[in-house]
């Protein structure tokens, strides 16, 4: 079962600098921990100590926010896309991010 | 009636029109709610009047004083107007690369700009602009992200006019920023309708933008809380340029890129419906038209070369 994984630039550094990568996992939790095995520290950085998921974090089936659909328990098909984001929002992003990216011009 | 005393009685009650053409079915039905018949043509003044209203009444701001708001966006149009006819001077900070357009229009209604350095990191603009509000006390900064009158002007108007004018709503679907529409609107209905969906669609821009964040940085506005929305969806480029083209190919309306991304989710939830032979009444939000972002390129050419004019741009 291969699921799809999109991994944000600042993230690279644990999968070789590949934007994306195959894991299994029947839920959200399983596919982080199958990760971990091929890219170690890589669940450390989207999970907290306490098992929840970062409060800065993203993490999205298919485009939906897993937090609505049972966070770490979100169920996981063949097939599915799951990208992870930092989490940002509308507003303050756009001014502070625009103002970044004129820096990197 | 449509005649009103002044430009700020004409905010809001804003017309909810049917989408029959990009509807599903006769049960399950888009509706747009026209925010860009609102007086500077965005969501944005409803909270621009609320905060200024409600600055006034808790005596934070008296007439002849200065606003500061951090801002390249609508709500620095909304209060630059609010502002021009309440009688205070409007201070904006924002980006040193913002568009010709947004400054001369803020310029016309009298504002002041002060322009953030382009320097990276993350909230630059809104750590300088509390800086500033620090070395001015007698500056009032709004601060729309944690304002709570930005969420209740939604929740006292939006809400009220979406229930008004379509009783059998299920579905409340619109664009999540300062996430005000969704927490003050969302509130409201799922009051009076527990069973009312709220669902927020949220742009996802280029690389380029995100690359530059650390996981470490990131930005929740203190006006969120998730217990209200029932689910979030994440709208890459290319699907809100399809819906944005889509929607005034087939219904005629003219609408910016982040009402693109909102239809993207309506429709999302509207097939599902239609699919699980549910009836809905689906409305979303059209949060501004697309005049202002005419110069990025998004509206001619192939999707792909939409996309990539877009690219790296915060079309939202």
């Amino acid at each position: 079962m291969a699921i799809e994984v999109r991994i944000p630039t600042i993230l690279r550094s644990y999968t070789g600098g590949a934007k994306s990568v195959e894991g299994a996992g029947d839920t959200l939790a399983d596919l982080l921990a199958d990760l971990d095995t091929r890219h170690a520290g890589l669940r450390g950085r989207l999970v907290t100590d306490q098992g929840a998921l970062h409060r800065f974090v993203n993490v999205y089936i298919n485009d939906e926010d897993v937090r609505f659909l049972g966070a770490l328990d979100a169920k996981l098909k063949d097939g599915d896309t799951v990208t992870v984001l930092p989490a940002v929002a509308g507003g303050a992003f756009a001014i502070a991010a625009a103002a970044a990216l004129a820096g990197s011009r | 009636m449509a005649r009103y005393e002044s430009l700020l009685d004409a905010c809001g009650n804003t017309p909810l029109v049917g989408l029959p053409r990009l509807s599903p079915s006769a049960d399950v039905r888009l509706w747009a709610k026209l925010e860009d018949r609102n007086p500077t043509g965005s969501v944005k003044d409803r909270a621009a009047l609320y905060m200024v209203r409600g600055a006034e009444a808790a005596g934070r701001l008296r007439p002849g004083d200065t606003i500061l708001e951090p801002t390249s966006g609508n709500t620095g149009i909304s209060l630059a107007m609010v502002a021009k006819l309440r009688g205070y001077r409007l201070v904006c900070v924002m980006p040193e690369n913002v568009s010709t357009e947004r400054v001369q229009l803020l310029r016309m209604y009298g504002a002041e700009i002060i322009f953030s350095p382009a320097a990276g990191g993350s909230n630059q603009a809104v750590a300088q602009a509390k800086q500033i509000a620090a070395e001015h006390p007698d500056w009032v900064m709004l601060y729309q992200y944690g304002n709570e009158a930005n969420a209740r002007a939604h929740y006292e108007t939006t809400g009220p006019e979406l229930l008004r004018d379509l009783p059998t709503l299920t579905h409340f679907v619109a664009g999540l920023g300062t996430t005000g529409t969704l927490m003050g609107t969302g509130r409201y209905l799922r009051e009076k309708n527990p069973d009312v969906q709220v669902i927020a669609a949220e742009p996802r821009y280029g690389e380029l933008v995100y690359g530059l964040r650390n996981i470490e940085e990131g930005y929740v506005p203190e006006l969120y809380d998730p217990a209200v929305l029932t689910r979030r969806f994440s709208v890459g480029t290319r699907d809100a340029v399809l819906r944005t083209r889509q929607l005034v190919e087939v219904e005629g309306l003219f609408v910016g890129f982040s009402t693109g991304a909102v239809a993207h989710a309506a429709l999302n939830v509207a097939h599902e419906a239609l699919r699980e032979g549910r009836r809905a009444d689906v409305a979303f939000m059209v949060a501004d038209a697309g005049w202002k972002y005419l110069s990025t390129g998004g509206y001619g050419g192939t999707l792909a070369e939409a996309e990539e004019h877009l690219e790296g741009q915060l079309w939202a």
